[in-house]
């Protein structure tokens, strides 16, 4: 197998492995969402880097070139990074709540909080 | 003609109207504006299926690039099917909504809550429109975020833990259906569904595609619920707003099996999915198991929205049960109980609804003798329940009986005793809530109840209605899902 000709994969699993780590491993929830987006970044580099021919133009009919890179991924992974935005603010956005509503972004302590003697559990907290 | 332009008009109209509610800032706006929207959508969707229910298909390219360059919207009978079923439930949870969420958003929240209202919508009727690998990955986005802030606005303080949860469990599954749809683009240069398909044959075998069905399959089960992937569900439906639960109980787990459905049949093709991998038997023992631990889970319950909402899980191992036999009726079994299950689910939960909105809880220790004070609201729970379990005269007999068809004609009977034995856990749980409505004292709190006003009640009856007349009148919704199993099953290649 050609191990070096697929650099870019190898980093791609790497990046993917490590975010995915994150956020199995850690139980600060703002972490976890550092976690989260490092694993989405990996997904960018998993489109983009086939995308890329070396010595490839940007896709202009002219008679001196031949070889192009392929556009399509770039304009893709734009509106992938978009989304990965939105899902980290919304993210953290909740944690905000969740830190106001807890005291905590432990989710161990969280969820403790949340384990009371079972009868007088779900005792509407209003939190809002 | 503005019907030529149907299939986008579903999509356009609710993200148009939703920067217009931020705008207004103003509540009833808001919530008039989702009711017209999601009626409009029904007319929509209804007139699409009407065009599309005899086997045809339409396709629409968008700002008339051509497919398979463009993004193309394809309706044929599966997703026409998948419309109406969406926008229907969208229709009757906007008039149910107006009530609740007065009681259980804050004031200035509502035009905010309607908003997202719409934008699920929008999301969820655009995964059923797009013919387009990765347009129907940004769809998917746009109605998981705003289902997420949806659930986050529950009263309860666990409402945001289950919100984070769902967000951090579906970003992962929507990543892992980006990473599918990336590889099979790798492979086949075409972002395309159909145009996918066509290319797909010759390199069916080769290890970037199983890698990519392999990733899609992990990643729609997560975001569909199939056991072992359920963790999410339940806190998201029990402490969500009761109009969310309603809305996403019955719609977004079914556009996710709509998902798989899609990618199984028509992408991959069947006789790479079922006859060449083991996706089958995969499915068939995830399925079983997603009947019998989460129907038992769901008896040990505590809060009667938590309990429901297990018992979701164990009707979607129903439904993958059904696309496990790879066969038309099993098919068929799968998609009328897509319907089925939406009409009843969202019928027990906007029920439920009404409850919480009297009773501020749903938990059995507080609703004993419910039945004395809210007569009409525990009868639809318990013709609801009928349907979960089966019962003849029910939409969930038909289904049952589709399976259980299904089933004896693959040759599994011990598969058909399994199912009926399922069905008897459902009715323990059942049982449960009659045991407590009907059979308990009522408490001095529970006797100053009356049942939930008009508006929430008439739209949960409504529901309940539908479960037990397409109990009896079959031909609309076993032809629907016939002909989307035919299509399916024919047009994948």
């Amino acid at each position: 197998m050609n191990v070096a000709g697929h650099f870019s994969y190898w980093v791609t699993i790497l990046i993917a492995i490590s975010g995915l780590y994150i956020l199995i491993a850690r139980g600060n929830l703002v972490k976890k969402l550092v976690g989260l987006a490092i694993f989405q970044t990996s997904v960018y580099l998993l489109y983009i880097a086939p995308g890329k021919l070396i010595g490839g133009t940007a896709p202009i009919v002219a008679d001196r070139f031949a070889v192009y890179s392929n556009p399509l991924p770039h304009v893709l992974i734009l509106t992938a990074i978009v989304v990965g935005v939105a899902t980290l603010a919304l993210g953290l956005a909740l944690v905000v709540r969740i830190k106001e509503a807890y005291g905590s972004i432990e989710e161990d302590e969280i969820l403790e909080q949340d384990r009371p003697p079972f009868d007088s559990s779900a005792n509407n907290n209003v939190s809002n | 003609m503005i019907s030529l332009h149907y299939p986008i008009l579903n999509v356009v109209v609710p993200l148009i109207a939703a920067p217009l509610m931020v705008l207004a800032r103003h509540g009833g706006f808001a919530w008039l504006l989702a009711t017209v929207v999601s009626g409009s959508s029904l007319a929509v969707s209804v007139a699409l299926f009407a065009e599309v229910a005899d086997g045809s298909v339409i396709s629409y390219a968008i700002g008339s690039w051509a497919p398979p360059w463009g993004i193309e919207y394809r309706i044929d009978s599966v997703n026409g099917f998948l419309l109406v079923l969406v926008s229907l439930i969208a229709s009757v949870v906007a008039v149910y909504s107006r009530e609740s969420v007065a009681a259980e958003v804050a004031p200035e929240q509502h035009y905010l809550f309607y908003t997202m209202y719409v934008l699920c919508l929008a999301g969820l009727l655009g995964i059923a429109a797009t013919g387009d690998g990765f347009n129907l990955f940004v769809f998917l986005e746009i109605s998981s975020l705003s289902s997420y802030v949806l659930i986050a606005l529950g009263r309860d303080r666990r409402a945001l833990m289950a919100s984070y949860q769902y967000l951090i469990m579906g970003t992962i599954g929507a990543t892992f259906i980006v990473i599918g749809v990336g590889l099979l683009f790798l492979m086949t240069g075409t972002l395309n569904l159909a145009d996918m398909a066509a290319r797909l044959p010759g390199i069916s075998e080769t290890r970037p595609i199983l890698a990519a069905l392999a990733f899609l399959t992990v990643g729609i089960c997560l975001k569909l619920a199939l056991f072992p992937l359920h963790l999410w569900l339940p806190n998201a439906y029990a402490y969500a707003p009761s109009a969310v639960t309603a809305f996403l109980a019955a719609t977004a787990t079914k556009v996710s099996l709509y998902v798989l459905l899609r990618f199984y049949y028509s992408v991959f093709g069947e006789s790479v999915i079922f006859a060449a991998l083991p996706m089958g038997a995969i499915l068939l023992a995830l399925s079983l198991a997603a009947v019998f631990i989460a129907s038992t889970v769901a008896i040990f319950q505590h809060d009667v929205k938590r309990l429901f909402a297990y018992s979701s899980v164990a009707q979607i191992g129903y439904i993958t049960l059904g696309v496990s036999f790879d066969s038309l009726t099993g098919l068929t079994a799968a998609i009328v109980h897509l319907f089925n299950h939406a009409l009843t689910k969202g019928a027990l939960f906007m029920l439920l609804g009404g409850v919480a909105l009297r009773l501020g809880a749903v938990r059995f220790q507080d609703i004993g003798g419910i039945a004395r004070v809210m007569p009409l609201t525990s009868f639809g729970i318990v013709l609801a329940g009928l349907s979960l379990i089966g019962v003849p005269g029910t939409v969930g007999f038909v289904s049952k009986w589709y399976l259980v068809l299904a089933a004896l004609e693959a040759g599994a009977w011990w598969l058909a005793v399994l199912i009926v034995l399922g069905s008897l856990l459902a009715v323990i749980y059942v049982w449960r809530f009659v045991e407590a409505a009907y059979f308990r004292e009522p408490s001095a709190a529970v006797a100053r109840l009356r049942e939930p006003p008009l508006s929430m009640l008439a739209t949960s009856w409504l529901m309940v209605a539908a479960c037990v007349y397409f109990g009896l009148d079959t031909s609309l919704t076993i032809g629907g899902a016939a002909q989307a199993a035919a299509g399916l099953l024919g047009g994948g290649r």
